[in-house]
């Protein structure tokens, strides 16, 4: 997914600007001429600086059409492609998964579905994939669990944790 | 004294599981860099969750083989399937493989294999010999000098990557705001918090960096149509065969790429790719026969396959000396001695020297073993590109899962590699460079301090940046890199208008 990068300079001329805003809430500290916000104020102003030039080229490649056609918006070939698209947004659902059901499903059930789902998205056949899918999470379980002591949840599994 | 110390390094390096560390983490780095798509930062990026339950020797250890690994390992998709497995290896990716369509691919990866060797253990030489010095003087730094060396440090990041130069600040000042985020600031107020708990201590480096490396290089993959490469040939015949006759073919050129690569790696923000494109840029400009370029000649192979790895341990001498990263390798190294308590910076060598000996001994016996295991993974290299891709990247997503989570036993870490990874994908989409950014966010804190710490010394008057007799030198080295390209533009300008009508 590619922008025109006037369109990214005017997101992050926002920024800026949010920042700009906030800092001036921070506290002064008494008797110093710096506070917390000098710092993050410095860079923000900074930050406009370099936002207001891309937005400067982006409207000039756009009159000359010399990138992406002079278009605001050029998506990527994966987006007009079903699969690839499909698999893009397995991998961030997956993540996206993981931090919602892991607490009450369990890293065993949770890491076997992630696995499942980003094979099949891969196009890997559903009779290696589940094997697959089961030792590679038992593995990884016990390497985490019980080698490494991280306290990975049980979940509904709680009463066979082992 | 230093005996004394030499003693205690080796002993710390030669112990049975540190020795097991290196092994494994050699073995992992040949694997990953020899897969496509698997690049040296995310191996590294893969390696530190594991890395943060070892104590500092062995975390270091592995990480410094690992890359020392991948890179090398790199060259070997390069020659068979012409792709990079590391960028580090993309300068001769095609040299190699041309080599390989005249039946000696052999020759070019047993070059890969012996001159990365020896461009490693120039670096490391250089850095032994070095670092103490430079840390000696280092010590009289004051806030001044540092803040002035962070910049200068930031300043390569931006202007040395072959990036657009506004695309590149912007990164770096992205990576600076994250940087800010919490209440680790010298006022301890909080800070861009959103009211949550979880960035009250700042963004955490290690998800953060497994977000930007390894799962924005997972979704590159999955969204990816090239189809997938054939292997060039099956054969590959005894790789150190012919190659003493080239180390006495070429003695100019590799110590023109072993010392070309050092500099590059010592000067931070550009890291062994930099190194490689421009020693392979170097070797054709004075080779006696620069037309067998692109051919399937070895010279460049040479001269750029010491470089990149003579940059990785050039690298390590700002971070080990300075506390400033050379590149995103050595970015994630630093977060990794931090969360060590082993702050890297010139007092390591006056209160740890004998870590600092271990990380140099580390350096040695990660080229060195190199060698022969570089020697079987050429010879199963064949199968290792057959592992199929379709059922390691899941794996890989899963570890990455676990392995934000081990961080702080919390969801929060899931949350943030999803962030940074989506994050860094649209940026790097967007022709913004990634590594200006995680050097930002692992200098951000420093530069901050240095900066209010010498305002409150010299009471805002801002003139005691550049009167300090040292501070002065480091404040016109930077003006003049940040100003040079303005300059040049300037110059071309100047040069062009009297054509105009």
């Amino acid at each position: 997914m590619k922008f025109n990068d006037a369109i990214s300079g005017a997101l992050l001329l926002a920024l800026a600007i949010a920042i700009l805003v906030t800092v001036q809430s921070f506290p002064n500290i008494p008797g110093q001429n710096v506070g917390p916000g000098a710092f993050p104020g410095l860079l923000a102003f900074l930050l406009a600086g370099c936002a207001i030039a891309l937005i400067v080229r982006g409207l000039k490649e756009r009159v000359s059409g010399e990138r992406m056609n002079g278009r605001w918006m050029h998506p990527g070939e994966w987006l007009r492609s079903p699969s690839h698209l499909r698999s893009f947004v397995v991998t961030a659902g997956c993540l996206l998964f993981y931090v919602l059901a892991s607490g009450t499903l369990g890293f065993l059930i949770c890491g076997f579905l992630v696995l499942c789902a980003m094979m099949w998205t891969l196009n890997t056949r559903p009779q290696l994939f589940v094997p697959i899918a089961i030792v590679t999470t038992l593995i990884i379980h016990t390497i985490f669990y019980k080698g490494l002591r991280v306290p990975l949840p049980w979940g509904v599994l709680q009463p066979l944790a082992w | 004294m230093t005996t004394a110390i030499l003693w205690q390094a080796l002993s710390l390096v030669f112990d049975p599981y540190v020795l097991l560390v290196i092994f494994c983490s050699a073995i992992f780095g040949l694997f990953v860099g020899c897969i496509p798509g698997l690049t040296a930062t995310m191996a590294t990026a893969l390696l530190v969750p594991i890395t943060f339950f070892m104590p500092p020797v062995p975390a270091v250890a592995a990480i410094v083989t690992a890359t020392a690994m991948a890179i090398f390992s790199g060259d070997i998709p390069g020659a068979l399937l012409r792709i990079p497995g590391t960028p580090a290896s993309a300068a001769y990716t095609d040299e190699a493989y041309a080599m390989t369509l005249k039946g000696q691919a052999e020759v070019a990866l047993g070059a890969g294999l012996v001159f990365s060797a020896i461009g490693g253990l120039f670096g490391t030489a250089v850095m032994i010999a070095f670092s103490p010095s430079l840390a000696e003087i280092a010590l009289k730094f004051s806030s001044f000098e540092y803040f002035w060396l962070v910049v200068l440090g930031l300043a390569g990041a931006v202007f040395i990557g072959n990036a657009s130069i506004l695309k590149a600040s912007i990164s770096l000042l992205l990576g600076l705001l994250i940087a800010c985020i919490g209440l680790e600031n010298p006022a301890g107020h909080p800070r861009f918090t959103f009211g949550l708990n979880e960035l009250m201590s700042g963004v955490e480096l290690i998800p953060m960096m497994v977000g930007m490396f390894a799962v924005s290089e997972l979704l590159r993959f999955v969204t990816n149509l090239d189809p997938p490469a054939r292997i060039a040939t099956e054969k590959i015949g005894n790789i150190f065969a012919g190659m003493w006759g080239l180390i006495v073919k070429y003695p100019w050129p590799l110590l023109r790429g072993s010392v070309m690569g050092t500099i590059i790696g010592i000067q931070p923000g550009s890291g062994a790719d930099m190194a490689a494109w421009m020693s392979y840029a170097m070797s054709k400009k004075f080779s006696k026969e620069p037309e067998k370029f692109g051919t399937g000649h070895i010279e460049g192979i040479v001269e750029a396959g010491a470089a990149n790895n003579s940059a990785l341990a050039g690298a390590w001498i700002p971070a080990i000396v300075f506390g400033i990263p050379g590149d995103s390798i050595t970015a994630i190294a630093i977060g990794v001695l931090y969360l060590k308590n082993m702050n890297p910076g010139p007092t390591i060598f006056v209160n740890n020297p004998q870590n600092i000996y271990a990380i140099f001994i580390v350096f040695i016996l990660a080229n060195i073993i190199m060698v022969p295991l570089g020697w079987l993974t050429v010879r199963i290299a064949t199968k290792i590109l057959r592992v199929p891709r379709n059922i390691l990247m899941p794996i890989i997503l899963l570890f990455c899962i676990v392995g934000s989570f081990a961080i702080n036993n919390s969801v929060w870490g899931v949350v943030l590699i999803l962030f940074f990874g989506l994050a860094a994908f649209l940026l790097e989409e967007n022709g913004f460079p990634v590594a200006p950014a995680i050097l930002g966010v692992v200098l951000g804190t420093m530069m901050e301090e240095n900066f209010i710490t010498s305002m409150i010394k010299s009471d805002g008057n801002p003139a005691l940046f550049f009167t300090r007799p040292i501070a002065m030198w480091l404040a016109a080295g930077t003006i003049i890199i940040l100003f040079w390209p303005i300059a040049t533009w300037v110059w071309a300008k100047f040069r062009a208008a009297p054509a105009k009508p």
